[in-house]
C-alpha cells in the first residue's frame, strides 16, 4: 500500500456497498419509507403533498416510464437502437421533473433521460432518434422547450443558466430545469453552472440524480463530500437532498424549487438519491463492478412498488386500475415496436444540409463526391470500391 | 445610418463602434465576458457599452470561460444574439468544449431548428510584449471544427464591417482580433461595409508571387511587398479576412496569375492553417505553380516571452527569404 492510496476500498463495491453509503447516514427528505408507509416529519412542514388523484396520475406516469424504458431496452437487444442508457429505478425523478415543468419551461436532459422526453409528450420515435443512430436529435427543441439530450457531461449546465438568464432578462417567468448525474458533479461545467446561476440569480433548478455510479465508478470514488447537496453551500445556493425513489417527496421538493425560481428567488440544487438498476448501457457489464446483493437491496426500494403500496393502502389503487394501466402500457409498447420495426430512409445528403445556414462551396463539393460514390452499380461508385477516397476538401 | 466623414480611428475603436451600433439597432444583441463592464475590457473594446446600454445589455461575468460560452449558447437558444469576450487567446481554452461540442454543432444536431447566432471575440497573437499565455494564435483549433465561421480583420474598416457581419450571421462566428493591430489607425467613415464573411481581399496587386496572409501578418506582408518593390519584385498580397468559409476562388485566381505562393501566418506552422492553404493551392493550382508553395509561420515552439518573441514572429525579412526561395525555383 502506498502512502497515497487512491483505491480507498480495494475490495471494491462489496467493501463499501452503495447499499450502506455514508451518504445515507443523514436521511434525505422523504414522504414514504421503502415500504410505502408515510414517514412522520420526513418533509419540511410547508411541503405540498399531492392529492391522491394526482398521485395516481403520477403512478400511471411511473408505470408508463418503466414500460417505455423496458421497451427501449428490448429494442436495443433487437438491434433497433444503437445504444440505450436505461433509467430503470430512476423513474420517479423523471416523472417528478416533468410534472414540475410548466409548458413554457425549458428542460435540459442528459442521455439517461429519454423517459423524461416521452413524458413531456415527444413521440418515442422522435425522442430516440439519436440513440437509433442518426445525426440529429429528432425533435424541434423550441417546440418542446426541450434541448437535445446532452452527451458531454455537465455541459448542459451553462446552457440552462443561459436559458434562465435570457428568460429573466426578457421578463418571462420561464424556469430551466437541468438534469445532471452524480458523475457530472465532478466536472468543471457543473461548478461553473452552479456558480454563474447563483451570481445571476437565474431561474434554474439543477436536479442531480445520484444513481450511485458513473458507468463503473461508485460515488465514494467520485467525491469526498458527505452528500452532493452540500456542494450548494459554496455557491450560496439552497441545497436539498431528497429520496429519489419517493415520488411524493420529489414532487414537493421540485414544486418548491420551481416556485422559488419563478418568483425571482434564484436557483436551487437538488440531489435525488436513487439507483441505476441496469448497467450504464447495453454495452456495459455491471457484474464487473457491483454485487447483485446491492442491486437486490435497491430493488426493495423500487419507486413504483413503493408508491403502489401507499396508494393501495389509502384506497386509491386496486387491481382493476392496475389492469387498466397494464393494458395502456402494453398498447403503447406495441405501437412503439411497430414504429421501430421499419428503418427510416437514410441519405448522405442530410449530413451536409445543416452544418451552416448556407452550405459552403467546399461542402457542396464533398456532397457531390459522396453522391457520385452512391451512383455506381458496385455500391459506392468508386473505381476502387475502398470507400472514402476522393478529392474532397473543406 | 449615414456614414460620418472619414476620421482617424483605431481598430479597437472600430470594433467598439460596431458593437455599439449593433446594440442600438437590435436589442437582442448582448455583450458579456470578464471585465467588459465598468472597465470596458482589458483592451477597452467594450468601453462605454454598459454606460450606454445598461447592465442588462453589457455585463461582467464570473471568471469562467466555459460558463460564459455555455451561457451564450443558452441565451442564443432563447433568441438573444450574444457577443462574448474571451479575454485573451489562451484563456479561451476552457471554453473549447462548449465551442467545439455545442456551439459548432447545435444547428446541425437540431436540423436547423436551433441556430447559434453567437459571436466569440478572441484577442489573439503576439508582438505586444505579453507574458506567457497572452500571445497565442489559436485559429487553427477553431477552423478545424465544422459549423463555425472563423474571421479575422487586418484593417480598421474590416474590423467594423466584419463585426457587424458576424453579429448578423446566422452561424456562430469566432472573431479573432489581432492584438498588435488594436491601436493601428486609419481614416474610415463609420458605419462601413467592406465585404461579406467568406470573401478575401487583394490588399496589393502584383504579378511575381502571391503572399497569402491574414490578421497580424497582413501589414507584415504589405511591408515585405514594399521592400520587394525596391528590389524590382512585384508581390500580390491577399488578405483572407475569413478562414472559414475560405475564399478559395480568390486564392486560386491570384496564384494562377502569379504562379508562386507564400503562405504567411503567425501561429505554429506544424498542422497549422497554412498547411491547409498550401494543400489547397497544391490541389487546385498545381499546373500553374512555378515553385513549391512556401510557408512562413511561427516556430513550432510554445509562444516565447517578451524578450524572445522578436525571434519568433514572422517579419518582412523572413517573408522575403521565402519569396526568394519561391522565385529562385522553377
Amino acid at each position: 500500500m502506498t502512502l497515497l492510496d487512491l483505491s480507498a476500498h480495494p475490495e471494491g463495491a462489496a467493501h463499501h456497498p452503495a447499499s450502506e453509503p455514508s451518504a445515507w447516514d443523514s436521511q434525505p427528505l422523504r414522504y414514504l419509507d421503502e415500504h410505502g408507509a408515510p414517514v412522520e416529519g420526513g418533509l419540511r412542514p410547508d411541503a405540498r403533498i399531492l392529492a391522491p388523484d394526482a398521485l395516481l396520475r403520477g403512478y400511471r406516469a411511473l408505470r408508463f416510464a418503466r414500460a417505455f424504458d423496458t421497451e427501449a431496452t428490448n429494442l436495443v437487444m433487437q438491434g433497433r437502437l444503437a445504444v440505450y442508457p436505461s433509467c430503470r429505478g430512476q423513474e420517479a425523478c423523471e416523472v417528478a421533473a416533468v410534472h414540475a415543468l410548466a409548458e413554457q419551461d425549458w428542460m435540459l436532459p442528459t442521455y439517461r433521460d429519454s423517459a423524461a422526453l416521452v413524458l413531456r409528450g415527444i413521440p418515442a420515435v422522435e425522442a430516440l432518434t439519436l440513440l437509433r443512430g442518426s445525426w440529429h436529435c429528432g425533435y424541434d427543441p423550441k417546440q418542446w422547450r426541450t434541448m437535445p439530450q446532452c452527451t458531454p457531461l455537465a455541459t448542459q449546465g451553462p446552457h440552462a443558466v443561459g436559458l434562465g438568464l435570457a428568460a429573466k432578462l426578457a421578463g418571462d417567468p420561464s424556469v430551466a430545469l437541468c438534469f445532471f448525474g452524480d458523475g457530472a458533479t465532478s466536472e468543471g461545467d457543473f461548478h461553473e453552472a452552479c456558480n454563474s446561476a447563483a451570481v445571476y440569480q437565474a431561474p434554474v433548478v439543477f436536479l442531480v440524480q445520484n444513481n450511485q455510479y458513473a458507468i463503473s465508478v461508485p460515488l465514494h470514488k467520485q467525491t469526498h463530500a458527505t452528500q452532493l447537496s452540500d456542494k450548494a453551500i459554496g455557491y450560496g445556493l439552497p441545497g436539498v437532498r431528497v429520496d429519489g425513489n419517493d415520488l411524493v417527496a420529489l414532487n414537493a421538493v421540485l414544486a418548491q424549487a420551481f416556485d422559488k425560481a419563478r418568483n425571482g428567488g434564484g436557483p436551487t440544487l437538488i440531489e435525488a438519491v436513487t439507483y441505476r438498476m441496469q448497467a450504464h448501457t447495453n454495452a456495459d457489464d455491471a457484474a464487473r463492478y457491483r454485487q447483485s446483493s446491492e442491486v437486490e437491496y435497491w430493488k426493495q426500494r423500487d419507486p413504483i412498488d413503493r408508491l403502489a403500496k401507499y396508494l393501495t393502502a389509502i384506497g386509491a389503487l386496486d387491481a382493476s386500475i392496475e389492469a387498466e394501466i397494464d393494458e395502456e402500457c402494453a398498447a403503447y409498447c406495441e405501437q412503439m415496436r411497430a414504429q421501430f420495426a421499419e428503418e427510416p430512409e437514410y441519405h448522405p445528403d442530410e449530413m451536409f444540409e445543416h452544418v451552416y445556414a448556407q452550405m459552403t462551396p467546399q461542402l457542396e463539393r464533398q456532397r457531390a463526391m459522396v453522391r457520385a460514390e452512391q451512383g455506381g452499380a458496385g455500391g459506392n461508385g468508386s473505381a476502387h470500391g475502398t470507400g472514402n477516397e476522393g478529392e474532397a476538401g473543406r | 445610418m449615414s456614414p460620418a466623414p472619414a476620421t482617424s480611428t483605431t481598430m479597437a475603436k472600430a470594433i467598439n463602434s460596431a458593437l455599439a451600433d449593433a446594440m442600438s439597432e437590435d436589442d437582442k444583441v448582448v455583450v458579456f465576458g470578464e471585465d467588459v463592464g465598468a472597465l470596458g475590457g482589458v483592451f477597452r473594446v467594450t468601453d462605454g457599452l454598459t454606460q450606454k446600454f445598461g447592465e442588462e445589455r453589457c455585463f461582467d461575468t464570473p471568471l469562467a470561460e466555459a460558463s460564459i460560452m455555455g451561457t451564450a449558447i443558452g441565451m442564443a437558444v432563447y433568441g438573444f444574439k450574444p457577443v462574448v469576450e474571451m479575454q485573451f487567446d489562451a484563456f479561451a481554452y476552457p471554453a473549447l468544449e462548449q465551442v467545439l461540442s455545442h456551439l459548432a454543432k447545435m444547428r446541425n444536431r437540431t436540423r436547423g431548428a436551433v441556430p447559434m447566432q453567437v459571436v466569440v471575440r478572441i484577442p489573439y497573437g503576439g508582438g505586444i510584449g505579453g507574458v506567457e499565455h497572452h500571445s497565442d494564435s489559436s485559429e487553427s483549433y477553431f477552423a478545424h471544427t465544422p459549423g463555425l465561421h472563423v474571421v479575422t480583420p487586418a484593417t480598421v474598416g474590416d474590423a467594423y464591417s466584419l463585426m457587424r457581419e458576424a453579429i448578423e450571421s446566422p452561424d456562430p462566428v469566432v472573431f479573432f482580433e489581432p492584438k498588435r493591430l488594436y491601436w493601428s489607425k486609419a481614416d474610415v467613415a463609420l458605419p462601413t461595409r467592406t465585404g461579406a464573411i467568406g470573401t478575401a481581399a487583394v490588399r496589393r496587386e502584383g504579378t511575381d508571387a502571391t503572399l497569402v496572409c491574414y490578421g497580424q501578418t497582413v501589414p507584415v506582408c504589405l511591408a515585405a511587398a514594399e521592400q520587394a518593390k525596391r528590389e524590382g519584385r512585384d508581390l500580390e498580397v491577399l488578405d483572407l479576412r475569413s478562414l472559414v468559409p475560405l475564399d478559395e476562388e480568390a486564392i486560386v485566381a491570384s496564384v494562377a496569375k502569379t504562379g508562386r505562393a507564400v503562405v504567411v501566418h503567425e501561429s505554429v506552422g506544424f498542422g497549422g492553417f497554412g498547411a491547409e492553404l498550401a494543400a489547397k493551392i497544391a490541389e487546385r493550382c498545381f499546373y500553374q505553380l512555378e515553385a513549391p508553395v512556401a510557408r512562413v509561420a511561427g516556430l513550432d515552439i510554445p509562444f516565447p516571452p517578451p524578450k524572445y518573441e522578436h525571434w519568433y514572429l514572422p517579419d518582412a525579412d523572413r517573408v522575403l527569404d521565402a519569396v526568394d526561395r519561391a522565385l529562385a525555383a522553377g
